[in-house]
């Protein structure tokens, strides 16, 4: 009895958490006939799939994704390749000039893009790497950075250091010690790492406005906003199943990873 | 020691750091968009600009509605969901993995579905309510509807972290609270709150950062009409800086935004702080 309460208050979440996702789903599985009806109904009168298929047939929605695949790989290696070392370092050394890049780490998540965006975009232009997808990667890495140093640096510490200094003392040098006994052990963080760059690059919508301006050069989420054209109601369907396909790689990834990220945004909010 | 530990933070400092001193320092500048302008040493004047510009203040304020009322009921509603889901329920698992997906959903995603939910003829909400409302373009529904897709899109966070707090608080408080013949009431306000209350400071600081610094779900949804009814101050600053080209004047928006933010936390940890003790 006294779980009722309970329930009655969990239902009122799940519609409220599900009723967009559900809609979402709805919209891009309706006929355009049905969208042009005035009285829109949960769920579709005749279910069709003919949304995917148009989503698949515009030039423009395939090549941004596309697009949006290259600069994703590209940002997640470049953010893992410069953090690794600096986590490494931050991990190993105790000091004044560990405490400051940590506490960079918090403070940089204070600082409004616009900060960061106009000298990235002037630095950009005087290079002519407006327009340009390797322009787009180069700011992606800068505003990854900071919150993959931090997941990396406490992938790094969770590895015990007396492992690292029992290979040396048994005569491997430093290096050999940290790519046989700390990298293996390091690899799951780094994937993890690989795969949160990745999420947030090929989500990231406001860095990509700034720096693409040619709609042949465009990703994904900015195809996507600039797809409902004045056909309106029309173009719905095919806008809701493209919604749905570009959500689905970064929902699987973080699927994978959701565990780790949480206890990173804990550790964070903690510490912060 | 700093031999090895330099290289290693070099590219940190070209990437990360540089930008963002380069950026504070524009604030100070007349920078321009125009390839032929040249920069030149502005002192206070874009301050002192800002202050006179009442679409500064008209975003400041609409910045200020949205991310405490975003903050605030995103607070409620996720410690709501936290509690439930630290209860042995069933669809627990289902309300959890919901909970989790606005998270993974591209920014842009999340934006255009809402404009579905909201659209005057093809969207759910008029026909559920019974309404004839464009949401998104009216004067006085815009903004209350953006602000309840910001607390949607900001439940994941919020809830995981109160709930891992709720995982910590020792079960033995409550075995003797309920010795002591504490209600559930009585529990939850002198055991639950008190022994979440960093993790509850450290979450709402966060996300009030957080949403005062949002744009691109409201670009989206809004592009910040009608009327700058929803133009948060960075869409401001992007209209500054992107569309009329003021580098300089957009820079001091930031550093401004920064300053009140700042400030607004300083007063709200240092309260938080002294309650504790």
């Amino acid at each position: 009895m006294r779980r009722i309460p309970q329930y009655a208050a969990l239902l009122v979440y799940l519609v409220f958490l599900g009723f967009p996702l559900v809609w979402l789903l709805s919209t891009a599985l309706k006929t355009p006939q049905e969208m042009a009806s005035l009285d829109p109904a949960w769920i579709p009168r005749e279910p069709t799939l003919a949304n995917f298929a148009a989503a698949f047939g515009e030039q423009d929605l395939v090549g941004a994704g596309l697009r949006s695949l290259v600069v994703a790989l590209a940002s997640a290696f470049l953010t893992v390749a410069v953090a690794l070392p600096a986590a490494y370092a931050l991990a190993r050394y105790q000091g004044v000039l560990k405490r400051i890049a940590l506490g960079w780490v918090l403070v940089s998540q204070v600082f409004p893009f616009i900060l960061i965006i106009i000298p990235l975009f002037m630095v950009m232009r005087e290079l002519d790497l407006v327009n340009t997808l390797a322009g787009l990667v180069a700011v992606h890495v800068t505003f990854t950075l900071p919150f993959a140093l931090w997941m990396l640096q406490g992938y790094v510490r969770s590895v015990p250091r007396e492992l690292e200094e029992a290979a040396s003392v048994d005569g491997a040098g430093r290096m050999r010690a940290i790519v046989s006994v700390v990298a293996p052990l390091l690899a799951p963080g780094v994937v993890a790492t690989l795969l949160f760059s990745f999420i947030s690059s090929w989500n990231e919508f406001l860095f990509a406005l700034v720096v693409l301006k040619d709609p042949d050069v465009m990703t994904l989420p900015l195809t996507l906003v600039r797809f409902t054209g004045p056909e309106g109601v029309a173009r719905l369907g095919p806008l809701a199943a493209a919604s749905l396909m570009a959500t689905i790689p970064s929902l699987i990834f973080f699927a994978i990873i959701q565990r780790r990220l949480r206890s990173g945004l804990m550790a964070g909010a903690v510490k912060g | 020691m700093w031999v090895l530990l330099l290289p290693a933070l070099v590219p940190v400092l070209i990437f990360s750091v540089g930008p963002l001193l380069y950026g504070i320092s524009l604030a100070f500048t007349d920078a321009e968009s125009g390839r032929n302008h040249v920069t030149s040493f502005a002192g206070l004047d874009n301050f002192a600009a800002l202050l006179g510009d009442d679409d500064f203040w008209q975003s400041m304020q609409v910045g200020m509605i949205w991310a405490v009322s975003v903050t605030a009921l995103q607070f409620l509603a996720s410690l709501g969901l936290a509690l439930l889901l630290n209860e042995r329920l069933a669809l627990r698992g289902v309300a959890r993995v919901l909970a989790m997906v606005p998270w993974a959903m591209p920014p842009v995603v999340i934006g255009l579905m809402w404009r579905l939910v909201y659209h005057p003829d093809a969207g759910i909400v008029n026909s559920t309510l019974g309404t004839d409302i464009n949401w998104l373009a009216d004067f006085t529904w815009a903004l209350p509807a953006v602000i309840v897709m910001g607390v949607w899109s900001g439940m994941p966070q919020t809830t995981v972290v109160l709930l891992a707090g709720l995982q910590t608080v020792p079960r033995e408080l409550y075995e003797a609270g309920a010795m002591d013949g504490a209600g559930t009431w009585r529990r939850f306000w002198n055991i639950t709150l008190p022994q979440l209350r960093p993790v509850i400071v450290a979450i709402t600081s966060l996300d009030f950062v957080w949403n005062f610094n949002q744009f691109s779900l409201v670009y989206v949804l809004t592009q910040g009409g009608p009327g700058g009814r929803t133009r948060l101050p960075m869409l401001f600053a992007y209209e500054e800086a992107f569309r009329y080209g003021f580098f300089g004047y957009a820079a001091a928006l930031g550093v401004a935004i920064v300053v009140v933010v700042l400030a607004l936390l300083g007063v709200y940890l240092w309260r938080q702080l002294r309650e504790a003790s």
